[in-house]
């Protein structure tokens, strides 16, 4: 373990050494100073005479708000470093890079531990070199050892990959350096601040609010003037062309992945001065990642950067204007900071389907032309159903020797029917959603609130449970259908978080954080046999209509518009309408999903629509393979299995589920259900 | 606004059409009609605005000025599947197909969107229009594929399904955005007949674009020449071969062109 | 995983599977050990593991502490500890796990407020006697109370009742709160709002900062406090946040010369990361164990430091004290039956590290109480100075009151 107590005494002499001016540092420090002309403050020193209290004063003054502003220009550019890295990625290789966070945790790990060794200001901002350097040398290895093996299935699959590398780098870095935060030195010779505005502004926000567009001019230099840059563009426009120019492309992508590593390795080291390395950031930060790139436009630095202050500068907002009254109303705007820049996002791909500096993109790149057509299921089909109903059938039966099954199958009914609903919008419908969560939580908080707040009875509630979830889907699908691939996926993802944010917050509706509870349900539904049957009878109704639907005009309708838009719209097909049904009839099925489990737990909480629950449905019908109908059965069966086996079997249940995520994306690229013809 | 009968009207009638990208005229002021029976090719050098033309004409895209009608009606504007259902079938220069299905299917897909039976929820699509999709399939030649997946056809199968598939509206009008290209010379020449018969048949009004002067001049009742956006010629083949303009912009171009 | 087995290294596992292989072969009189007492643990290990892990290791020390004095009335405790995926979905179901698979006798737990509040539901439903050991939220003993349900963590409301009288004494009027925008802040800031107004009709409260949890952006936040030119601020964040929060807040000056009250920031998961940045002047809640010198805390302590050479962490007093109540709850009963450990555990005495305290009839909040000190530095770390144990039951509402706030009691 590195928190021994020799590291902290280390880390002690390091502070204590800091004192002395160091040159190569004090200098950056003092042009950055004699660039803006501000006062110096000593550290430690404090000349501020005390502000002037008035009780009167109420108002935000204007320039506590400019002070805000330019202060967000320090959050902007660590925004930014993760972002860049995480567009240039995607850019380049259409990776949606879930590890990105990752990468952005480990090199804060490793910079705090680095500056815990090295001794002096060269080591501290060497130590952080050396981190960003030795997450970019990672990346690399995962490109070459792990996504190289499946780029030739769609690029979902490298998302579901570098999810379980996700899952596995946060319990490595839990087994390196322990559950305890560690708290990095403060830098050396930038521990000051300036005076601004009659407020201290520390160094190191100033050097932070420099450093964004450095490497912003850094990166628009390689990209414009090495080949590298060159090829790395022309990779990002048009990647056949890559191909058709003779360019190593192998050698290319890890270049990219690298250097998209490299980046979220800088972003997380250059905040030891400013966070504690804990092992909540991964996740924290991939959504801000995400959001920045998307509002950006994917693949594009200057929009990564813009996108960046874009946010900062709305939370810097937020956070000053404090509580303001609107037409007799309180409101804390601070609360919106936990939502904003989902608001933001939502907004600009409303206005701008590809982000703001984004080129409009028509079909994604690879698309599933070349799954297998559909045909009804023959002897085998027909006999693996029935076995498989029968199977499901007889769990009541074991009940007695193992009260067990009913309880772990009712949770792989649910995870069934929503991985099926998840899956006829990105199967046959070609639209990834990153907010899944949004309609199994409506159908979940729809059904608790009916059951209890209303005092319906179980039926009926769960009936507004799945209108509820409909109700969203209608009105998130009409702004959804417009956009293509990830950008529509992400847009799914802010509606998503708007509708958690709200869940979160309306304490006095939804219960706030804690959520809902007593949501049990009535007689004959009360026992765990009894919820567990009336669950099958609801999964195998919403698996059979999913059926009649893709065998119905308007699921070859979806299929066709999948396939070839421009061809469907030229054949009389209403493609944006037709996805728009499908997105209401994926919601609709999510909100059964929702409502079942609000009744099997007995409570609800905004977990209910958290990116976590997305992605796990994301990955279940991935797992299970998009091209059959049959793998969302089987990809959230073999989820929640696993989930639930390696939960029991260690401490590191999420590095094992990582693995084995891994194994089967290695195992069966295209899905266990296979659902690829050909290639 | 046509103050002629509708039955006399061509059942295409372009006038004045322009469209410009950021002050790049890639159509300024294009006119032509084509009638019931007829096939029109429309030719011209890479970058004389044909395909700018065919997306006007299908409803891609919506043009700075000018009118299109669809026999005497106004359908400048329309979204494509509004044109579609109007009798306007097309086919594409890279020929898109619907992949995941099989071949019969890809045909029935279209044939209940013709229909507006898209967003039949219930009844599987199989057996809806099974006899009129094999039909056209047999009118295509490849009744023999029907169960084949769409994705793993060669490439002519490709275009006959695509032409199939256009067919599958009932179109008074054919929008052929180089239908031979890709193809052997034999094949070429065996679809675009296939086109000609099957325009004799159904009084069909066809407008292609083609490179391939062999099926221009062999099969075409007419021809229209575009250069930079304008129209330079419209007659007989025999008018437009002979035409000494056509000569200078089009054929004399057709050696810089190959190194283009 | 049991949990004693599985934290002996691999060798030492095999060779003690060989020996007792060995010894059930050898035997000959046939050795009938009393049936154990399973006592059903689930916790958010992997999404808190800064609290839970020494928290699980004082588990254990006291599972053998408890089975060396002979168990209860013969029968040894077995402890099975379980992740409980740091959500109230998968907790339900891992609940049901340990009730009919593990055939867990009571259960016991639970970090966050919302798994803590689901879990209690589901014994309320199952009729399952469950210990909820580190939730804070006031509703598990309160609005949500139920009959299977115990809580052993001092709640918010009690940990803010605790700091109100440093707050009152202080005397400022301009008060600005911060505070981790969930339910947990929000009640707290809530509770101190409406103490403090209680007890100084004349405060004004001048800003409220209700910043996401884990992702605050502390220098903004600092400066936005400071801003609205506070006499005194009430501080609710903790971990990461704090540690943030309290850097930028030094390097700005933010709130230098300014009165600080900060809930839960003494104790040492949240203090020690801090190292020589830790505020000073702060007055906090916290477990300064380095200070503490009754018998029964030095007791713990010893034994704690021997079996894991290092100090205890308050995740190891709640760790410890579930076990020893649990313990004390299933002597009175006499064994595991849910219906006669509820009657037990009204008005149960237990005396754990923190001294004698009891289990309340009246809302199943036991009252064991937390110190209060204020922060100052030592050897380069945070400490808390004259650390000064409440009693809970000083802080607790009246059983009257509590019949109001506690709906469905019983």
């Amino acid at each position: 373990m590195l928190t021994s107590p020799e590291a902290k005494r280390g880390n002690n002499r390091v502070s204590r050494g800091e004192r002395e001016k160091h040159a190569a540092i004090g200098s950056l420090a003092l042009a950055t100073r004699m660039f803006l002309g501000f006062t110096k403050l000593e550290p430690r020193v404090r000349l501020l005479p005390k502000p002037c209290r008035d009780p009167k004063e109420t108002r935000v003054a204007l320039d506590a708000l400019a002070f805000q502003m330019i202060n967000g220009l320090a959050s902007a550019s660590g925004l930014f470093f993760v972002a860049a890295g995480l567009s240039i990625i995607f850019g380049v290789t259409r990776i949606v890079n879930m590890a990105h966070g990752a990468f952005y945790m480990l090199g804060l790990y490793l910079a705090v531990t680095l500056a815990d060794r090295l001794p002096g200001p060269f080591g501290y901002w060497g130590g952080l070199l050396l981190a960003a350097l030795a997450v970019g040398l990672l990346g690399a290895a995962v490109e070459v050892l792990l996504l190289r093996r499946i780029y030739h299935v769609p690029e979902l699959y490298q998302l579901v990959a570098t999810f379980a590398l996700a899952l596995i780098l946060n319990d490595a870095a839990l087994w390196i350096w322990g559950p305890e935060d560690l708290l990095g030195p403060r830098a050396p010779g930038l521990k000051g601040s300036i005076e601004l505005l009659g407020r201290r502004l520390p160094d190191y926000d100033v050097f932070l609010a420099f450093a964004g567009p450095i490497v912003l001019l850094a990166l628009h230099l390689l990209m414009k003037r090495t080949r590298f840059g060159r090829t790395v563009r022309a990779a990002t426009q048009d990647r056949e062309m890559v191909a058709a120019l003779g360019i190593n492309q192998a050698l290319l992508f890890t270049a990219v992945f690298a250097l998209g590593a490299f980046l979220a390795g800088l972003g997380g080291a250059l905040q030891t001065a400013r966070e504690p390395a804990n092992l909540n950031l991964d996740l924290a930060v991939l959504g801000d990642a995400f959001v920045v790139v998307v509002i950006g436009g994917m693949g594009s630095i200057p929009g990564a950067y813009v996108a960046a202050v874009l946010v900062a500068l709305v939370k810097a907002l937020c956070i000053a204007l404090g509580t303001v009254e609107i037409a007799g109303w309180a409101f804390n705007m601070t609360k919106l900071t936990l939502v904003a820049e989902f608001l933001v996002m939502a907004l600009v791909l409303v206005l701008r389907p590809q982000g703001l500096f984004g080129r409009p993109h028509g079909a994604p790149a690879r698309g599933l032309a070349s799954e297998a057509p559909l045909r009804p299921m023959g002897g085998t089909g027909r006999g693996l159903a029935g076995a498989a109903l029968a199977a499901t059938l007889a769990v009541p039966l074991v009940a007695t020797a193992w009260a067990y099954a009913p309880v772990l199958a009712l949770d792989m009914l649910i995870a069934v029917i929503f991985a099926a609903s998840l899956h006829l919008l990105m199967g046959p419908g070609g639209m990834a959603s990153f907010g899944h969560a949004a309609y199994f939580g409506l159908g979940a908080y729809g059904t608790a609130l009916a059951a209890t707040g209303l005092g319906l009875p179980t039926v009926p509630a769960f009936g507004i449970g799945i209108l509820a979830a409909g109700a969203g889907a209608l009105v998130f699908g009409w702004f959804c259908v417009r956009l293509e691939g990830v950008y529509l996926a992400m847009l799914t993802l802010a509606f998503a978080q708007i509708v958690w944010s709200v869940a979160f917050q309306w304490e006095e509706v939804t219960g706030g954080s804690n959520g809902l509870i007593g949501i049990w349900p009535d007689w004959p539904f009360d026992s765990r046999t009894g919820l567990y049957l009336a669950a099958l009878a609801v999964t195998v109704a919403a698996l059979s209509l999913i059926r009649r639907l893709i065998f119905a005009p308007f699921g070859h309708a979806l299929r066709a518009g999948r396939d070839a838009r421009l061809r469907a719209e030229a054949s009389g097909i209403d493609v944006a309408r037709i996805r728009w049904l499908a997105f209401l009839v994926s919601g609709l099925i999510a909100g059964v999903a929702g409502g079942l489990y609000a009744f099997a737990k007995g409570s609800i909480s905004p977990e209910t629509l958290t990116v976590g629950r997305s992605i796990d449905a994301l990955v279940m019908v991935l797992l299970g393979g998009l091209g059959n109908p049959a793998g969302p059965v089987l990809g959230a069966g073999a989820f929640t299995l696993l989930q639930d086996t390696v939960m029991r079997e260690t401490d590191y249940w999420r590095a094992l589920l990582g693995a084995l995520i891994l194994a089967l994306v290695l195992l069966f690229p295209g899905g266990i259900a296979g659902g690829r013809l050909r290639r | 606004m046509s103050e002629m009968p509708v039955n006399e009207a061509p059942v295409l009638s372009v006038d004045n059409i322009a469209k410009a990208y950021g002050g790049v005229q890639a159509l300024g002021g294009v006119s032509f009609e084509v009638r019931a029976g007829e096939l029109l090719a429309l030719i011209g050098p890479n970058g004389a605005g044909k395909s700018t033309c065919f997306n006007v004409l299908n409803g891609q895209i919506r043009p700075d000025a000018g009118t299109v009608r669809l026999a005497g009606r106004d359908i400048t504007g329309m979204p494509p599947r509004a044109i579609a259902r109007l009798g306007v079938g097309r086919t594409f220069q890279i020929a898109a197909v619907f992949g995941s299905l099989t071949v019969l299917a890809n045909v029935e897909t279209a044939l209940a969107a013709a229909r507006g039976k898209s967003f039949g929820l219930w009844r599987p699509q199989a057996g809806m229009a099974r006899e009129e999709a094999l039909a056209l399939l047999d009118q295509t030649g490849i009744a023999a594929l029907a169960d084949r997946p769409a994705a793993g056809l060669a490439y002519g199968d490709v275009k006959r399904l695509e032409l199939a598939i256009a067919l599958a509206g009932s179109p008074r009008l054919l929008l052929m955005d180089e239908p031979t290209a890709g193809m052997g010379a034999h094949e070429r020449l065996a679809l675009i007949g296939l086109v000609r018969r099957l325009a004799a048949a159904h009084a069909l009004a066809v407008l292609f674009t083609e490179h391939s002067m062999d099926v221009v001049f062999g099969h075409a009742s007419r021809v229209v020449v575009l250069a930079r956006g304008r129209v330079i010629a419209d007659g007989s083949v025999e008018a437009v071969r002979a035409d000494p303009r056509v000569r200078a912009v089009y054929l004399g171009h057709a050696g810089a062109e190959a190194r283009t | 995983m049991r949990s004693a087995a599985h934290r002996l290294p691999l060798l030492a596992r095999l060779a003690a599977g060989a020996a007792l292989l060995l010894a059930s072969v050898a035997a000959t009189a046939p050795v009938h050990a009393a049936e154990p007492i399973r006592i059903g643990e689930l916790n958010s290990y992997k999404a808190q593991p800064a609290f839970l892990e020494p928290y699980r290791k004082a588990m254990e020390l006291a599972v053998e502490q408890v089975n060396a004095a002979g168990g209860i009335n013969g029968r040894p405790l077995e402890l099975i500890t379980r992740d409980d995926g740091g959500n109230p979905g998968d907790a339900v179901r891992v609940a049901e796990d340990l009730v009919t698979r593990e055939k867990a006798d009571v259960l016991t737990g639970t970090f966050l407020s919302n798994v803590g509040l689901a879990v209690a539901g589901f014994a309320d439903k199952r009729k399952v006697f469950f210990l909820a050991s580190e939730p804070l939220t006031d509703k598990i003993t309160w609005a949500d109370g139920n009959r299977y349900t115990f809580r052993l963590r001092a709640s918010t409301y009690m940990q803010v009742a605790m700091l109100m009288p440093h707050a009152v004494k202080a005397n400022k009027k301009r008060w600005a709160l911060v505070y981790p925008n969930y339910e947990y802040g929000q009640s707290a800031a809530a509770t101190f709002k409406t103490l403090l107004k209680a007890a100084q009709p004349d405060v004004e409260f001048v800003a409220e900062q209700a910043t996401p949890l884990g992702k605050l952006d502390a220098g903004a936040v600092a400066q936005a406090l400071a801003d609205a030119k506070p006499d005194a601020v009430f501080n609710v964040l903790f971990a990461a946040d704090l540690a943030k929060f309290v850097r930028e807040a030094n390097s700005r000056g933010t709130l230098d010369g300014t009165f600080v009250v900060s809930l839960l920031s003494g104790e040492p998961e949240y203090l020690d990361p801090m190292k020589d940045e830790a505020p000073q002047g702060w007055v906090v809640t916290g477990y300064p164990w380095y200070a503490i010198d009754t018998p029964e805390h030095k007791a713990f302590l010893d034994a704690y430091q021997k079996k894991y050479g290092e100090p205890p962490r308050l995740g190891s007093i709640v760790g410890y004290t579930s076990i020893i109540s649990l313990a004390e709850g299933l002597k009175k009963a006499g064994g595991p039956d849910t219906e006669k450990l509820v009657e037990a555990f009204k008005g149960l005495a237990v005396s754990g590290p923190f001294g004698p305290f009891t289990y309340r009839a009246s809302d199943h909040q036991a009252t064991m109480g937390a110190f209060v000190g204020t922060l100052g530095q030592k050897d380069g770390k945070g400490v808390m100075l004259d650390p000064v144990y409440v009693d809970g039951a000083s802080v607790l509402p009246s059983d009257a009151e509590v019949e109001k706030l506690r709906p469905n009691r019983d």
